[in-house]
């Protein structure tokens, strides 16, 4: 297969793959910290059991081995079994500050969107520009992707980001980098997904800023499909005659609903995420509402992944409808005035 | 086999110069012809049938490792279609996986050798060891039919939806395979189990027990415990392919990750029931080749037991990037690591076991070796997958598959050669060339180094597994991993060759060619049907050595058998 060069690969040294981002960085200290551990102790152990075959090798054919004392038995064990375990728990506490971090975009991150399908890539900018298996970003610029399958399970991996997320079918799930570098980097699909899985490859683009907005003007290149934007699907689908702004609704109002915790029947509460909207979509009677009637018909299978996205996107640009503060049995979906998440 | 043949030739001509001892009668000669095997309900044939079968597999496995990696000398995908490489590597990682490593060491060895290890005449429930491997042939079978009729190309994991909804090939009937297979490991578990509880000879106490049993008496609790969630795993997985109930499919209202859950809280004990054997083969190897003690025996068996406990708790690392909740993410690396302390304790005791050892260096010990070096560097390096942070890197790259052959084909497949070779003689009657056994062993440690090392820096560079093509920069460590497969698979070659050529030509083996301790170098090579002329008793622990009770370097057969019997 013929994948077009890319350029910054295996610059010096074929051991080092390019980095593009500063938590590329922190994740190649923290590689090499542990491979240092890893080389130290197997070289030790190797010594010695060399070292062991030789002084101690066999000179009669009925020497037996020498007896060793009881005494340091426990003071061995015990050394053997402490220094492991603090070296792995500083191994762990490490590791896991490094993923925290990569679970947690900033909050200033650019959203965009990413549906894996058999076998490609499409993405979605946050000004609607569509592209396949190439992401365009700009350089210095926290990027977050929310990605969804059409299919199987995927695997959005950049290694020169040194990072990489699942895309489930059904869900959400979120990748974000910070490129650092100008340059373009593989793009690799890391969870086997069927026949082509190693073509479901493509290239991360990364541009100056300045570039990246020339770039974005652009037009979507031929083959990206065109979706009706979310506000048409929203009078389309007829969402809007049940989920209006005013008195009549028959089900919660959605401006600001994104990131909000609702309360459901029954008492439970959730977090409204795109996945939970994604399922209040296609499996609606899942999580109702507290205070609403579990009327809404699933709309399974009538609408693609990237309809979905771009109603998510309609959903998460409403505005407060203008006029007098909603009463409170108008707040939006369920949601409740929290110190932290009130509603404005 | 062949193995009998020799003792009828000799009772037909009596030596006039010795006096004609009586031909001796053990488990291979006692009766022959087929149905003497496949009725058979002695443990010792039993591990013969196991024997044939795991080589066949074995075999079929390999065969497919050396097209994967032919395949993989060029970027371009050009010695297969991308559909034929994505069943090659699925039905390797299942025949290699469920058909080999799982039942090769607790099937041939523990077999064979825990009843005479524990001083017992056979297993606790003779027909339904028999029966074990019964299911385990026909799981083969259905697995193999599959194998004939195309293949599977899911993944030896059937990550669903793929493998539920949009895989074209005969996933049921592999699943079946793999369910029914289950069951052998079950009722080998069970027996095992039952076995070391009831049937230890007198004076055998739990302290006494060689360290061998212990592991595979862990090994049995993860097979009881573990096997019948991969067994309901599958059923689902059945049940949302033919009827369509949903149950992982999100087409279908189910949930994807769920079946990620399911299927690695069976998988990663399984890995667990693929090592600690072996790991258990390496004691005995350190102590009979050491002339010592185990060093820190109740620290060795307990961290048998505590990696069967902690085991079943890590399953979740395999899905730190499937988009599980952070906290969940740090409980799993957590524990992860804990795992990796008893490990790390047996490879410290290994080591320490031979300072001031009467060490020689037979071929078992060359395994035994290579396994402690091998094993360590996978373990190692499964402590750097378990560190949150470097997973999400090098996750479902090759630093995982080179990780996992450390630990399975330089761990698990080391212990087993290191194994037979050991008990070769207990099992034939028969001894093997020591020169060819050496070239043997090291073809293969060498080997697998240049096959698998390189296989870390490819991940590492981010080179992602089960790709059929790939980038032309990732060419030269591919080229080198293959060269190395090449060695590894002539390394492989070697013994099947001078292994069989001894079942016919080699020389007798006295009962303990080793100068070993322990009650299964107490009867004759090939032991008698019975195991024991007379039932032993047991006063001493598994590894006290002294000059008294190591025998004189191979004497002659025939007066072993006099002498014992």
């Amino acid at each position: 297969m013929i994948i077009p060069p890319v350029q910054g690969f295996l610059p010096n040294s074929p051991l080092f793959p390019p980095r593009a981002s500063e938590m590329a960085r922190e994740i190649d200290l923290l590689f090499f910290t542990t491979l240092g551990v890893t080389v130290l102790f197997s070289s030790v152990i190797a010594a010695l059991l060399f070292y062991f075959m030789i002084r101690y090798r066999r000179t009669s054919p009925t020497q037996v081995g020498v007896y060793l004392k009881g005494g340091s038995t426990l003071f061995l064990e015990s050394t053997w079994i402490i220094v492991p375990l603090v070296i792995t728990l500083v191994f762990f506490a490490w590791g896991a500050r490094i993923y925290f971090a990569a679970a947690r975009p900033p909050p200033d991150a650019k959203q965009f969107y990413v549906i894996g399908k058999q076998w490609m890539w499409k993405i979605e900018h946050p000004g609607g520009r569509r592209e396949i298996n190439e992401l365009h970003v700009p350089r210095g610029q926290a990027v977050k992707l929310k990605m969804t399958s059409e299919d199987v399970v995927h695997s959005f991996y950049l290694p020169a980001m040194r990072v990489k997320t699942d895309v489930i079918p059904g869900r959400y799930t979120t990748l974000w980098f910070n490129a650092d570098t100008v340059g373009t980097f593989h793009l690799f699909c890391a969870e086997y997904c069927g026949t082509e899985h190693s073509r479901m490859v493509g290239r991360i683009i990364v541009l100056e800023p300045t570039e990246y907005e020339r770039w974005i003007g652009g037009e979507s290149p031929a083959g990206a499909s065109s979706v009706p934007s979310g506000e048409d699907l929203f009078v389309a689908k007829a969402c809007h005659t049940c989920h209006r702004t005013d008195s009549t609704a028959r089900a919660p109002m959605l401006w600001g609903l994104i990131g909000k915790t609702v309360h459901l029947e029954g008492g439970q509460t959730a977090t409204a995420d795109e996945t939970y909207i994604r399922e209040s979509i296609v499996n609606p009677a899942a999580k109702i509402v507290a205070g609403y009637q579990p009327i809404m018909p699933t709309y399974r299978g009538q609408l693609s992944e990237e309809e979905i996205i771009q109603l998510i996107r309609y959903v998460g640009s409403l505005k407060p409808p203008t006029g007098p503060e909603p009463t409170p049995s108008e707040r939006p979906a369920g949601s409740s005035p929290s110190p932290n998440e009130s509603v404005r | 086999m062949s193995a009998h043949t020799d003792f009828p030739a000799h009772s037909d001509f009596p030596e006039p110069i010795e006096e004609a001892p009586e031909p001796y009668e053990h488990y291979l000669n006692h009766r022959y012809g087929l149905a003497s095997w496949l009725l058979t309900k002695d443990h010792k044939r039993i591990a013969i049938l196991y024997l044939i079968s795991v080589s066949f597999f074995f075999l079929l496995g390999g065969a497919m490792a050396v097209i994967i990696r032919l395949e993989l000398t060029t970027p371009e995908g050009d010695l297969v279609q991308a559909d034929i490489y994505n069943r090659l590597f699925t039905m390797h990682g299942i025949i290699m996986i469920f058909f080999f490593l799982i039942p090769s060491i607790p099937g041939v060895l523990g077999n064979f050798l825990i009843p005479l290890m524990i001083g017992a005449k056979d297993l606790a429930f003779p027909k339904i060891n028999l029966l074990s491997w019964y299911v385990y042939v026909i799981g083969g079978l259905f697995t193999f039919y599959a194998l004939l009729t195309g293949g599977v190309d899911t993944g030896w994991t059937f990550y669903a939806p793929l493998s539920t909804t949009y895989s074209n090939t005969p996933v049921v009937v592999v699943a079946l395979g793999v369910f029914i297979t289950g069951f052998s490991s079950i009722l080998t578990g069970l027996n095992f189990i039952v076995t070391i509880h009831r049937m230890r000879a007198p004076g055998m106490t739990w302290f006494r027990l060689p360290l061998f049993v212990w592991a595979h008496y862990a090994t049995s609790l993860i097979q009881i415990l573990g096997t019948p969630v991969i067994a309901i795993t599958v059923l689902l997985l059945g049940a949302e392919r033919i009827l369509h109930v949903g149950i992982f499919d999100p087409k279908l209202g189910g949930d994807p990750v769920l079946f990620q859950h399911f299927f690695w809280f069976y998988s990663h004990p399984a890995v667990y029931i693929m090592i600690l054997p072996a790991m258990g083969v390496v004691s005995e190897l350190v102590a009979a080749f050491a002339r010592k003690p185990i060093f820190g025996y109740p620290f060795v068996a307990f961290a048998s037991i505590a990696i069967a406990v902690l085991g079943f708790l890590v399953w979740a690392h395999h899905m730190f990037v499937a988009g599980i909740s952070v906290y969940a993410a740090a409980v799993f690396s957590i524990l992860s690591m804990l795992v990796a302390i008893p490990s790390a304790v047996k490879v410290f005791n290994w080591t320490t076991t031979l300072y001031k050892g009467s060490i020689s260096w037979d071929t078992p010990m060359l395994y035994a070796l290579g396994f402690i070096g091998l094993f360590t560097i996978g373990g190692l390096t499964g402590v750097m997958l378990a560190t949150l942070g470097i997973d999400i890197h090098v996750h479902d790259t090759y630093f995982v598959v080179a990780h996992f052959h450390y630990i399975m084909v330089g761990g698990a497949i080391m212990g087993y050669m290191g194994g037979l070779h050991y008990w070769w003689p207990k099992i034939t009657g028969k001894l093997y060339s020591k020169f060819w056994s050496k070239v043997g062993a090291l073809t293969i440690f060498l080997g697998f180094n240049v096959t698998f090392f390189p296989q870390f820096i490819l991940g590492y560079l981010g080179m992602p597994r089960r790709y059929h093509a790939y980038p032309n920069e990732f060419q030269v460590l591919n080229v080198m991993s293959s060269a190395g497969a090449t060695v590894l698979g002539l390394g492989y070659l070697i013994p099947a060759v001078y292994l069989i050529w001894s079942m016919r030509y080699g020389k007798d083996a006295s009962a303990n060619p080793w100068g070993a301790i322990g009650l299964e170098w107490e009867t004759n090579s090939p032991p008698p049907v019975e195991n024991f002329d007379k039932p032993p008793v047991v006063t001493w622990g598994a590894y006290e050595y002294h000059e008294s009770r190591v025998a004189p370097s191979l004497p002659p057969p025939k007066q072993e058998v006099m002498r014992v019997t």
